[in-house]
């Protein structure tokens, strides 16, 4: 079953900040020790995607679950909440 | 923000507004910082929320105008395989009279904002759009005040109340608790999905005003240990899926697509059917029960709500423990307060009272609760098959005998699981409920 993630975030409203509250530590890291890549499939709003040979951080439609911080197998996502009123804003919750 | 205060309380949820709307009426001078917009902007739960516990807190919340969505009159649990499933429920006409709001439903969006009006009319000082990135601490190591990612805004209080949430990154950094291992958590993701009021009514076989809820088991997490879930809302259905996340890990599953395949679900489709989603949700749930509750308080700190990892799953509460715990946080608090001591010893009532009531002793009921679902894998994957198909052949009418029906039943049961590991299903599961 194939499912546009998109779709669904576009449901949300985001207050979207300039700056990324997540990061990868060493980017080098995900392709030289990293096989699984769990983060490519395991984050509910599919915030890491691979393009080409590196992961890509799409942080604006994050959930702010921290589902990748501690999926991550080597502790690799640099995991802040964003600024005081930035990120995804609840309608219902 | 020089300012100091009595209590500072990190996370306007419903563990720290509870603890604020007691502490404010006594008089205590209290501020609650909050990271989203408003209350209830970041908070995100299945949707179910208990009158008892609200009432401790706030005797007349109906009156207030607590924003109820549907007040639950009926209690379904599904066990479902690929094609079909078993289902149970129980109604009372008694949950629509004298244990009316027993259990209803609400979005923490609207709820979680206007509990936190109530407090604030109650004194306490309600902050929004602001992150508590840190804990201060003095030189002996006593936590004295929150850092926040305001300009200048370090601010001072006697006593610190964790209630962030499951999520939090503050204790990751502070070590206040460790951060949760993935098999101590379930990621769950839900959909809220817009559909008439008497869409509802009807297809729910309810009255205005009254809803259902629906646990569901099996299949539907694809093998994974997890449960899924469908509550009423006024015009909306909360329809979401949750799984361990180590075992999200291992099967390489992707959240979306099995809440997707899920609502594609025989028994799931109809319900839903013509609704529009509204919103789209992820939220983790602390799942490791008694023996993942971390150090509930120390020197100038306490812990409540998911943030101390409260969470009954067998019985999917979580609201009520947060709301006991914030009002427990609340007492042992101002004892505190009173001694002027706020020293873990000073502190230390709020443990005491934390573990003689409902709270502890229900989750250590259920100690064995979170092994049991981990040890046993073929509660999500083969059994709701084999019992699919059980039914389907004693429902089925073909001229076949029952006798020889319920042989071949039997040597199937069998044949998925051998009977040594039925005995040890059994034996666990009853160690887990006990």
């Amino acid at each position: 079953m194939s499912v546009k993630v998109e779709d669904k975030l576009f449901l949300n409203r985001f207050r979207v900040d300039e700056e990324s509250h997540l990061g990868l530590i060493d980017y080098s890291l995900c392709t030289r020790e990293c096989p699984d890549q769990p983060c490519l499939y395991i984050c509910p709003a599919n915030v890491y995607r691979l393009e080409a040979d590196r992961i890509s951080v799409n942080y604006e439609g994050c959930l702010e679950c921290g589902t990748c911080r501690i999926g991550c197998p080597h502790f690799n996502i640099e995991w802040r909440f964003p600024k005081g009123g930035y990120g995804v804003r609840h309608k219902f919750g | 923000m020089n300012e100091s205060f009595d209590v500072a309380i990190v996370g306007a949820g419903p563990a720290g507004i509870s603890t604020a709307c007691i502490l404010a009426e006594s008089g205590v001078k209290t501020i609650v910082l909050e990271r989203g917009e408003y209350p209830g902007s970041k908070n995100m739960f299945g949707g179910v929320l208990y009158g008892h516990d609200l009432a401790q807190i706030l005797p007349d919340y109906v009156q207030k105008g607590c924003p109820v969505e549907r007040n639950i009159v009926e209690s379904r649990i599904w066990y479902l395989s690929e094609d079909g499933g078993y289902q149970l429920g129980y109604r009372d006409r008694a949950f629509d009279d004298e244990l009316k709001f027993n259990a209803f439903t609400v979005g923490r969006a609207k709820f979680d904002r206007w509990f936190a009006d109530q407090a604030a009319q109650k004194g306490a000082l309600v902050i929004c759009s602001t992150v508590v990135t840190d804990l201060l601490r003095d030189g002996s190591g006593k936590v004295i005040g929150v850092r926040t990612d305001r300009p200048e805004g370090d601010l001072r209080a006697s006593v610190v109340l964790l209630s962030d949430g499951i999520n939090s990154p503050l204790a990751a950094k502070t070590g206040f608790r460790p951060e949760p291992k993935p098999e101590n958590v379930a990621l769950a993701v839900k959909e809220t999905i817009a559909l008439p009021e008497e869409v509802i009514d009807e297809r729910f076989n309810v009255g205005p005003g009254q809803g259902v809820t629906t646990e569901i088991l099996g299949e539907v997490t694809l093998g994974m240990n997890g449960v899924a879930f469908l509550y009423t809302n006024k015009a909306s259905l909360s329809v979401g899926i949750g799984a361990n996340l180590a075992d999200f890990a291992a099967r390489r599953v992707k959240p979306y697509e099995m809440l997707e395949r899920f609502k594609a679900h025989p028994m799931v489709a109809p319900l839903i059917k013509a609704g529009k989603p509204r919103e789209y949700l992820a939220h983790w749930l602390p799942e490791g029960g008694y023996d993942a509750i971390p150090q509930l308080c120390g020197d100038g700190f306490l812990v409540a709500g998911d943030s101390a990892m409260l969470f009954n799953a067998p019985h999917r509460e979580g609201s009520n423990l947060a709301m006991a715990s914030g009002r427990l946080a609340a007492e042992a608090i101002m004892e505190a307060l009173q001694r002027g001591d706020f020293s873990r010893r000073g502190l230390a009532g709020y443990s005491a009272r934390l573990e003689s009531s409902f709270v502890i002793q229900d989750l250590k009921k259920y100690r064995h609760f979170p092994g049991f679902l981990g040890r046993h894998h073929e509660i999500f994957t083969t059994l709701p098959g084999a019992a699919a198909a059980a039914a389907r052949e004693m429902i089925r009418v073909d001229g076949v005998p029952k006798r020889r029906k319920q042989q071949s039943i039997l040597r199937n049961l069998r044949r998925r699981l051998p009977l040594l590991d039925w005995i040890r299903l059994l034996w666990d599961g009853w160690r887990a409920f006990r």
